[in-house]
């Protein structure tokens, strides 16, 4: 099959139309006349993180609360390893996120006096069902442009590192598109599917992170030689089982407390940070003091009316669950486990390495969202406050004229692509999902998966990372016979990648540090000659580690050395 | 979770196979929607929320204890109505008013 080229020229590209790409081109339209150019795999309404809806606003500077108070409080959940700079600026812009969320219409509950009503100490209260749907209705402006079922592979490159636009290949038809930027963003999300999930059967999309996240833009990085940080600071998120539907509705917002198989509860015994909390349930089921639940029996009938609408505004499966089985949280208690690892820059620190202003090691390409590293606890306001300070700069540093687009590199990747696509290729018997499977199995018990209690050795790793090294010679031979087979494939190829740098990671932080997300065994304690970021960045095919010093608030982080 | 869509229902009008975060569903031959690898579904209920026929209906697989439930969805301006069908006829719905900020 033969790609048709398009060539497309834009001011402002905008990789990954979810949460973050949305509020970019929305921010970039409202400070600037030039062109915006959102281009999506999916389609913006539902795309990304928030398709089924969030729940509450999680990251809210609240009556009583600084930024300097989140900062703390990310600091602490991350032992550490975060970028000050880039947390105090990002959380300076949470609450104008917040009340740009209420001007597009997402209803915000308030106080008598006008201001929003807290859930806790950090989350303000929300109907997020038509979140996605309000921020895709608030970027349909004439010098916004979206381009959809389109998926980015690869980076135009100009001279000396910069960036200057991206290729992007159709999902249905047999398209390559070559879009000339003077400045691109990067928002595609962060990276599930590298792990084996929870359920590897059937339902093995029933993922807490959007399965359609694969890691495009850091695989794309990654190849481009862009340095990323923080990889090995996996994600693990505690879930209902089965569903892998949110605790956070019944542990925060009803006050359910987590209890194991013998009625105690035992959160206060590990302490309560994110990773602490899951420490504690693997902890307890391996000493024998499985299951473990959020103790929600002897909640009111109205309590469980009210938990039931809350979770159909984010994840329908619990309601589901709960009304398909006839029994309420008020009747039986919810059981809890912990999810496969994902590389999430909205939760944890990983992702690109960049600069205060958010402009990642690569020229005119800036970072925003689940793909940019060093600002963890972002949740969905912090995304959109990264997005703006992204834009901004972008605004800012954008080159003054297009780059003629080099006609070998398009050629280069053509030939690559269409190679796929022939049907001379030999016959393997290796399918994509049939390598997706055994990528998953290695990671799974070799580097720190849901059966290998997240934990792994150096020994363990050298054999993922030679695996990982043969799957992608195979992957590197398939074919495939259509479109949509072409993207997953690509996904496939993007995993893949992302997995080789995050083996090198974790080999690399010898020391355990965040006890529930990952275990080395051979230095399960936490060193803090390891206070420092770990970054990689590719050269010559080969992952070379860089440890570099924290950097706190107040600092202005600039890439002397890239 | 995944989706189910019913044939007889459905009047083809794509808006399903538009809004699919994972871009899973097209028209077949017969200008009905169907979905590409039930497996890959997310569960989000994009696509059921989207469908003006409710021909979609959202159920567990039974690798995750599913017992055939299947769940629509309805959209009035700001108000959803979720109804779960049970294999045995009962029938229950949840009514959701999107100016309304959950509780918890």
């Amino acid at each position: 099959m033969e790609l048709k080229v398009e060539h497309i020229e834009t001011d402002f590209l905008v990789l990954g139309g979810g949460t973050a790409g949305c509020y970019a081109a929305l921010t970039f339209s409202a400070r600037s006349a030039a062109k915006v150019l959102i281009a999506e795999k999916a389609n913006i309404k539902r795309s990304g993180c928030l398709a089924a809806g969030v729940n509450a606003l999680n990251a809210y500077i609240t009556t009583g609360h600084t930024p300097q108070d989140y900062v703390d409080y990310a600091r602490t959940d991350a032992a550490g390893i975060v970028r000050g700079d880039l947390l105090i600026s990002m959380s300076r812009g949470l609450n104008r996120a917040a009340q740009r969320l209420e001007e597009i219409g997402l209803t915000i509950q308030k106080n008598p006096d006008g201001s929003y009503m807290a859930r806790g100490e950090r989350n303000i209260k929300i109907n997020g069902e038509n979140i996605k749907p309000l921020l895709a209705a608030a970027v349909a402006k004439p010098q916004v442009t979206v381009l959809e079922r389109v998926a980015a592979c690869s980076y135009i490159m100009g001279a000396d590192k910069r960036v200057a636009g991206a290729y992007l290949v159709g999902v249905d038809d047999p398209v390559l598109y070559v879009i000339s930027a003077r400045a691109v963003l990067c928002a595609t999300g962060g990276a599930a599917g590298l792990y084996r999930p929870n359920n590897p059967g059937f339902s093995g999309h029933k993922m807490w992170y959007p399965p359609f996240n694969t890691g495009a833009g850091l695989a794309m990085g990654i190849q481009a030689g862009a340095e990323m940080t923080s990889l090995e600071m996996r994600f693990v998120a505690l879930r209902c089982k089965d569903t892998i539907a949110p605790t956070g509705t019944l542990a925060q917002g009803m006050g359910a407390r987590q209890i194991n198989s013998l009625g105690r509860v035992y959160e206060q015994d590990y302490g309560l940070s994110t990773s602490a909390r899951l420490y504690g349930t693997i902890t307890e089921n391996l000493e024998g003091r499985g299951p473990c639940f959020l103790r929600t029996v002897g909640a009111t009938s109205e309590q469980d009316a009210e938990i039931e609408k809350a979770y159909l505004n984010m994840a329908p499966s619990q309601t589901l669950r709960w009304l398909e089985s006839g029994l309420p949280p008020s009747q039986k208690n919810v059981e809890i486990e912990g999810t496969e690892p994902y590389i999430v820059g909205g939760h944890t620190a990983s992702g690109y390495w960049v600069d205060t202003h958010r402009e990642t090691t690569l020229k005119c390409l800036f970072a925003a969202g689940d793909v940019a590293g060093g600002c963890p606890q972002k949740y969905v306001t912090g995304a959109l406050a990264e997005a703006e300070i992204a834009t901004e700069a972008a605004i800012s540093y954008m080159s003054d004229e297009l780059k003629q687009t080099d006609i070998e590199q398009t050629q280069r990747i053509k030939v690559w692509l269409e190679s796929h696509l022939m049907r001379t290729m030999p016959e393997t018997g290796d399918t994509v999902d049939g390598l997706e499977e055994e990528m998953q199995a290695l990671m799974d018990e070799q580097a720190g998966g849901i059966t290998s209690n997240y934990q792994y050795s150096q020994a363990s790793l050298e054999q993922a990372a030679a695996g990982i090294y043969s799957l992608s010679k195979r992957a590197k031979a398939l074919s495939v016979p259509d479109m949509p087979e072409l993207t997953y494939l690509l996904e496939l190829r993007e995993r893949l990648i992302v997995c080789r740098s995050l083996l090198a990671h974790l080999a690399a932080r010898k020391e355990s540090r965040w006890p529930g997300f990952a275990k080395h065994a051979d230095y399960p304690e936490q060193d803090d000659s390891f206070r420092c970021y770990v970054n990689s960045k590719l050269e010559d095919g080969k992952v070379k580690v860089l440890f570099r010093d924290l950097v706190e608030e107040g600092e202005v982080y600039e890439h002397h050395d890239r | 979770m995944s989706i189910m869509i019913d044939d007889a229902a459905c009047r083809g009008c794509g808006r399903c196979t538009a809004v699919c975060p994972g871009s899973l569903i097209s028209l077949n031959k017969n200008g009905k929607a169907w979905i590409r690898r039930p497996q890959r579904c997310w569960g989000c209920a994009s696509c059921a929320k989207e469908c003006p026929v409710e021909a979609i209906a959202l159920y567990l697989g039974a690798d995750i204890g599913g017992a055939g439930g299947r769940m629509t969805v309805a959209q009035e301006g700001s108000q959803l109505t979720w109804t779960l069908r049970m294999p045995d006829g009962c029938e229950q719905s949840i009514v959701v008013n999107l100016q309304d900020a959950n509780s918890y």
